[in-house]
């Protein structure tokens, strides 16, 4: 489950925008796609620190990630061109389970991103509901054909149907509505992170009422166990 | 010249094939009581460095002691624990209940907890009193005379150096807010490595005791210029974030570092540094 060797250093095969966002696919080299929802720590060039992304695409001999450019590592990531090499880490953390019955995927904004790779593994073309704040970047929805989509002001959570056995991703905002309709749901959780392995302490987030480091524990996380610390609080 | 981590950089735990790299794995600090950390964000990134306040998370003495150190001494690495407290007893009750380790890091200066109220040489004249294992002081280089300090444990009793901790520091987000949650943090990586330099430099010529480098080497070169500076050992800090590889990695870069400065054994770089020119420049 765990990758903490040495980061290979892959080739860039290409880079192609989806509306606001670019689909980075890098050569696939050695490395296992792993399971939906997990992660892998991509060198930003001319960065200090890796950034981590889930898999959203495993084409045949490549890994393809979701980069949405809001930061200097993020922007050097989608300028990246073919031929270009980067180092990359993983796969890491624990994904989605999927011995599921009735699976509804949603995804909010770049929350997207791991659900292209999971309903190709999950088979038999899952239902799919999508929110995005712009009609510009719901042209990422292109990603996932047949999906429901909706934009800002309509929220995505109302198209869930609680009886479905939800796997989401997207701001936390939208990850605690999920929870709270949806207890039994896998939220795909973000944090900021300097390692991808445990090591650095930086990733926190409150699980099952306390800090603990999401590159472990997650990044996706059953709602009660995010859903006991809300309790808690209120 | 060996091959520690940073105190605080690596779970050996979660990570036991980054840890078997090293010549001897360092624990993130132990403190009587468990901490459960700052609040998130813990971490940013700033030009050439990266901030953290993680706040001393760890499970406390007793858990240390009854769990994580049998599963440490399992993987068969030698081992030092980083202690911290808030007063000398703190420390010296630590110590007292620690064996079957190769050192102890006393963490004299956490620039994310509040200052001990004791000073840095009776923390350490207590940990004396409490155990016989080799006590390496931990020090910031903050203090406007790095050396002194150095000089004052020496006196109080230990047995070697660890230089430097990280430095305090604030980064402000778009809003000009600060981007840790905690506001200021510890800096570290890169923009550290000639701060560290220097107050390797100066506590060697100051103490002679043996010091463990560290402030962010990247490379084999970076890991040659504290052993010309003085330093006996080296720790990798904030590159084992972008590089678990980075242990193996160095090693075998300091081997061709060493030819190319046509240094004959990587120990015997300590000097290099010390021309009549460069002990002109460096500042007593």
């Amino acid at each position: 489950m765990q990758s903490s060797g040495s980061p290979s250093r892959l080739r860039v095969n290409g880079a192609e925008r989806v509306g606001p966002y670019t689909l980075l696919r890098l050569e696939r080299g050695g490395l296992d796609p792993g399971v939906p929802g997990q992660f892998f720590m991509l060198e930003a060039p001319g960065r200090l620190l890796p950034r981590p992304f889930s898999l959203c695409l495993a084409p045949a001999g490549e890994l393809a990630f979701l980069v949405d450019p809001i930061g200097p590592g993020t922007e050097a990531l989608c300028a990246l061109r073919a031929g270009d090499e980067i180092c990359v880490l993983g796969p890491l953390g624990r994904g989605y389970r999927l011995e599921i019955d009735r699976p509804l995927l949603v995804g909010g904004g770049i929350g997207i991103a791991p659900l292209p790779f999971l309903a190709e593994q999950l088979g038999g073309s899952p239902p799919v509901v999508l929110g995005f704040r712009t009609a510009e970047h719901a042209e990422a929805a292109s990603l996932l054909p047949g999906a429901e989509v909706v934009v800002d002001p309509v929220l995505v959570n109302e198209l869930i149907d609680p009886g479905c056995e939800v796997l989401a991703c997207g701001p936390e905002p939208m990850l605690q509505a999920v929870a709270e309709l949806c207890p039994t749901a896998q939220l795909a959780w973000e944090a900021p992170m300097a390692c991808g392995y445990g090591a650095c302490y930086g990733c926190v987030v409150e699980i099952d009422g306390a800090l603990k480091r999401l590159c472990l524990e997650g990044p996706v996380l059953d709602a009660a166990r995010v859903l006991a610390h809300a309790e808690v609080a209120a | 010249m060996r091959i520690l981590n940073a105190s605080g950089c690596l779970d050996a735990l979660a990570a036991p094939e980054v840890a078997r790299q090293l010549d001897a794995f360092v624990t993130k600090t132990v403190t009587p009581l468990p901490r459960e950390g700052s609040a998130p964000p813990r971490i940013a990134e700033t030009a050439h460095g990266m901030l953290n306040a993680i706040g001393l998370a760890n499970p406390g003495r007793d858990r240390f002691l009854a769990g994580n150190l049998p599963r440490l001494r399992e993987l068969g690495i030698p081992l030092s624990v980083s202690v911290g407290g808030f007063c000398a007893d703190d420390y010296a009750e630590t110590c007292a209940a620690l064996f079957g380790i190769e050192a102890i890091e006393l963490n004299l200066s956490c620039p994310n907890v509040d200052e001990a109220a004791d000073s840095a040489a009776e923390i350490v004249a207590a940990c004396r009193r409490a155990t016989e294992l080799p006590l390496y002081a931990k020090l910031s280089a903050a203090h406007p005379d790095v050396a002194e300090v150095a000089c004052a444990v020496a006196g109080a009793g230990a047995n070697g150096l660890s230089l430097i901790n990280t430095l305090r520091a604030v980064a402000l987000d778009r809003q000009l807010r600060p981007v840790l949650a905690r506001g200021s943090g510890g800096l570290s990586g890169p923009a550290l490595k000639p701060v560290a330099l220097h107050a390797v430099s100066v506590c060697h010529e100051a103490t002679g005791l043996p010091i463990v480098g560290m402030g962010g080497i990247e490379t084999g070169r970076d890991a040659l210029e504290f052993a010309a500076c003085g330093a006996r050992d080296v720790a990798l800090g904030t590159v084992l974030f972008a590089d678990p590889g980075a242990p193996a990695r160095v090693r075998s870069e300091l081997e061709a570092a060493r030819v190319e400065a046509g240094v004959a054994n990587a120990d015997d770089a300590d000097g290099l540094s010390k021309s009549p020119e460069t002990e002109e420049k460096v500042p007593a």
